[in-house]
């Protein structure tokens, strides 16, 4: 592979203070080698065009700025390798999120939801002087779990939240509400499943998995969900 | 121009880990807050820790916050303030347990408490062995941590003003602090914030080099905020370069690698830390096992075909431990470096980490200034915490484990500070100025006229090669002395910006520019500091500071042991003591010797 390579993109551009509707580009970039990551490349475009606007942070896959269409799919651009992606890469917002600029999105009705599901732990308990105890395998459960770091990639992806952003929860919630049902220290059980009971709020999860395809973590919130679908059987019995 | 006026008890700038526990003081105490961030609070780069935060709980080897303070003064090479790091190390354990009662998910022990692996610097009884200290949420406890406080704020209901970039200080004429200016990012609209107490939260300004860990967004605001409104600056000549960036990417990869057993070698395969620190190897604190990497590489030991890094070997451990403890580094080595840990050894190079220096606080979160004589006087309304912050408990040297332990004792410390002076009613809201945001519709109103002018990413990128090269692991006096004309030169084309974008929506062009005038400030400070202190300590090691019984290591402290500050105007230098006197009886001062490990 030479030093430098020249790549061709396609990307969704709309700035609502001088354009009337979105519209895609079409444009080039010149690469170092240096450039490994789609996030170099859109870094590179914007030394070009400094009105290319989009968010990112870390540039390693932890704080989930950066999240986009890349291709027809959501993920990181920071952790998509720029070797083997089909040309012209073609870069669109997040889908079903109102779009703000370029590929910027507004994220509130998503974390909207995410907050709806009280993503915090309970326990009334007298704080002890000390940690609380939990077995290695009471901790295991919350693997799979704890890592989700936001990004949307999931919830975007999934028909039913597209459909009913407002009603669903979607799979980062749900990720999120299970990982506090899952945990021995959180003591709301019965309330989180109140939360949920619902012709919506979890049970219009059909159990698509674009959530898991898409997952950039790797993480596997139809198996949450799943899991707080057998929960609310459980209980009913 | 008319601009929005808000008004709150307090403002915090910044939703990293040092503003979300100041943040959940206030919103507990019923303060009205505001929190302005510039990215939502879970995209700080808290985020991005890795191996643990210290505490002295000993639940897998015996341990005492003694031994965790002379660690700390130790690591500091005895520029730490040893009453902020008497006060730190005491609090550990308390905050950490908080943290885990917020739902925290730490590893656990076979009898269910918090996991803690070894780190270096950290020891058991005065420098002997290594010990278990670092309280771990597998490779991601930046990120178990700051969800946690994210999630605990939600629950203690904290109005947060997400991706708003604070701009400004506002002060009146006698130096208090009335709040800040803020740029709201999706509608380009400047607001001024005005409150009875300022909380700076921002974090460090690693970006000020091209090889670094940091996040893009680790652009120095509050730092540069604080420069540019007469605030000096401590200590920025120490800035930590971790051992290992994964080479090319820059990406960090833990220490707590080593903790779990790692060993790091060089082209002949051999364990070369061995040679440079024969009691704690691996595990010597940070400064010193940059340098001796470093120095393998500069005498021709270096892997790879340029000889240009050297390789962090956990081959020796089960596929189940890494797996188990080292996940994410194993996602990182995999993505960045190419290489299966598992398999085959992950090429590190020394990266610029963290930031030692910056505002000047006390213990209890105030920022202090020099004034008629006295070299510590709060200024009224402003409190810093975090790694903006310069207690001073890193001193030249920050321990790894430590930068998490700092922002969660000094955020909660200055919170309860604030909270306090509100309930006494110290805090009073004071008359804003007329002028108060013409400073930033100034810097705007440039941006939106300028003609002629240089780019944003030029003059970055020739800043972060003037640090790379002028101010790196090893210092030369003739490179110190290039690099502040450098520097300066640098400086002056910041002056002159320009971008393209114009929009006012969401103007990331805008943003980057407000950014770089942050990181300037941070860079003068840095190199200037640098230039002027003629010894090696801590991270700050010079070619021409001698090694013998008189300046150990080059060490100089009959002249030198004393914290430099940096006033953005005009370039001044000014020193202050260093505080060589604990908080309380109840430990001896820890006493100069020579650092080895």
């Amino acid at each position: 592979m030479s030093s430098k390579r020249t790549v061709n993109f396609k990307i969704y551009r709309y700035d609502p203070d001088k354009d009337d509707k979105p519209y895609m580009q079409d444009i080039s970039v010149e690469l170092e080698e240096s450039d490994k990551k789609l996030l170099d490349a859109l870094v590179r475009l914007k030394a070009k065009d400094d009105s290319l606007s989009f968010r990112r942070s870390c540039r390693e896959g932890v704080c989930g700025s950066d999240a986009m269409n890349i291709n027809g799919k959501n993920g990181l651009a920071c952790l998509t390798s720029m070797d083997e992606i089909a040309q012209p890469v073609t870069i669109r917002p997040l889908p079903g999120l109102p779009v703000i600029r370029d590929v910027i999105v507004d994220m509130t009705q998503f974390f909207k939801q995410y907050h709806s599901i009280k993503p915090y732990l309970v326990n009334n308990d007298p704080a002890p002087e000390r940690e609380r105890l939990q077995s290695p395998e009471d901790r295991e459960e919350l693997n799979g779990l704890y890592e989700c770091i936001l990004c949307a990639c999931c919830s975007t992806s999934c028909p039913s939240f597209w459909w009913n952003p407002d009603k669903f929860v979607g799979p980062a919630g749900l990720l999120a509400a299970y990982r506090f049902l899952a945990d021995t220290r959180d003591q709301a059980t019965s309330e989180r499943l109140d939360n949920l009971e619902d012709p919506y709020r979890l049970f219009r999860c059909h159990s698509i998995m674009n959530c898991v395809d898409v997952c950039p973590k790797g993480l596997n919130p139809t198996k949450a969900i799943g899991k707080i679908k057998d929960m609310m059987v459980r209980r009913a019995v | 121009m008319k601009v929005a006026k808000r008004t709150f008890d307090a403002v915090i700038v910044g939703a990293g880990g040092a503003g979300l526990r100041a943040a959940l003081q206030l919103s507990e105490a019923g303060l009205k807050t505001a929190v302005l961030t510039k990215v939502f609070p879970t995209r700080s780069h808290t985020v991005a820790a890795q191996g643990g935060v210290a505490a002295s709980l000993g639940n897998s080897t015996e341990d005492n916050w003694h031994w965790h303070m002379y660690d700390t003064v130790k690591g500091s090479d005895w520029l730490g303030d040893q009453d902020a790091i008497e006060f730190m190390v005491k609090k550990a354990n308390e905050v950490v347990v908080e943290l885990e009662h917020y739902g925290m998910p730490f590893d656990r022990t076979d009898n269910g408490k918090i996991y803690q692996r070894p780190f270096g610097g950290h020891s058991q009884n005065y420098g002997q062995t290594p010990v278990s200290r670092s309280c771990a949420a597998a490779d991601r406890t930046g990120h178990a941590m700051l969800h946690a406080l994210y999630q605990r704020n939600v629950r203690a209901n904290t109005q947060f003003f997400v991706e708003w970039m604070a701009m400004d200080l506002i002060r009146n004429a006698d130096g208090d602090v009335l709040g800040v200016t803020a740029m709201e990012m999706e509608t380009g609209e400047v607001s001024i914030f005005h409150a009875k107490a300022t909380i700076f939260a921002t974090g460090g300004a690693g970006r000020i080099y091209y090889s670094s860990t940091n996040a893009f967004i680790n652009t120095g605001d509050g730092v540069g905020m604080a420069a540019r409104a007469g605030i000096p600056l401590e200590d920025m000549e120490f800035w930590q370069f971790h051992p290992t960036g994964v080479a090319g990417a820059g990406v960090l990869i833990t220490e707590g690698v080593r903790g779990e057993g790692g060993i790091l070698r060089n082209a002949a395969g051999e364990r070369f830390m061995e040679r440079y620190a024969p009691n704690l190897k691996d595990l010597a604190s940070r400064d010193i096992v940059s340098r001796s990497m470093v120095t393998e590489i500069n005498e021709g030991r270096g892997c790879g075909t340029e000889k240009d890094h050297v390789l962090l070997d956990i081959t020796h451990l089960s596929p189940e431990t890494i797996m188990k403890r080292l996940p994410g580094i194993r996602e990182i080595a995999i993505q960045f470096a190419g290489v299966d840990p598992i398999k085959a050894p992950i090429p590190v190079v020394p990266t610029c980490h963290y930031q030692m220096g910056g505002i000047p606080t006390n213990y209890k979160g105030q920022v202090i200034v020099p004034k008629d004589g006295n070299p510590n006087v709060p200024v009224a309304g402003f409190y810093a915490a975090g790694e903006c912050a310069c207690a001073s408990v890193h001193g030249a040297n920050r321990l790894g484990t430590n930068s998490l332990l700092d922002l969660l004792v000094f955020g909660k410390s200055a919170g309860e500070t604030v909270v306090a002076d509100f309930q006494s009613g110290q805090l009073t809201l004071k008359p804003l100025p007329d002028d108060a945001a013409d400073v930033s519709l100034a810097r705007i109103a440039r941006l939106e006229t300028q003609t002629n002018g240089v780019e944003v990413n030029d003059v970055r990128l020739d800043m972060q090669r003037v640090m790379q090269k002028h101010a790196g692991v090893f210092r030369f006096a003739d490179m110190l002395k290039e690099g502040v004309t450098k520097i300066l030169e640098v400086a002056e084309r910041a002056k002159h910006t320009q971008i393209k974008d114009k929009s006012k929506v969401w103007n990331t062009a805008r943003t980057e520019a407000l950014e770089l005038d942050n990181l300037i400030e941070v860079a003068k400070a840095t190199m200037i500091s640098a230039e002027a202190r003629k010894e090696s300590r801590g991270a700050h090691v010079r070619d021409d500071a001698i090694d013998c019984a008189e300046t150990p290591n080059g060490r100089d402290d009959k002249n030198w042991l004393k914290h430099t500050l940096w006033y953005s105007e005009g370039n001044r230098l000014d020193y202050k003591p260093v505080n060589l006197q604990p908080m309380s009886a109840d430990v001896e001062p820890i006493a100069l010797a020579k650092r080895t490990y």
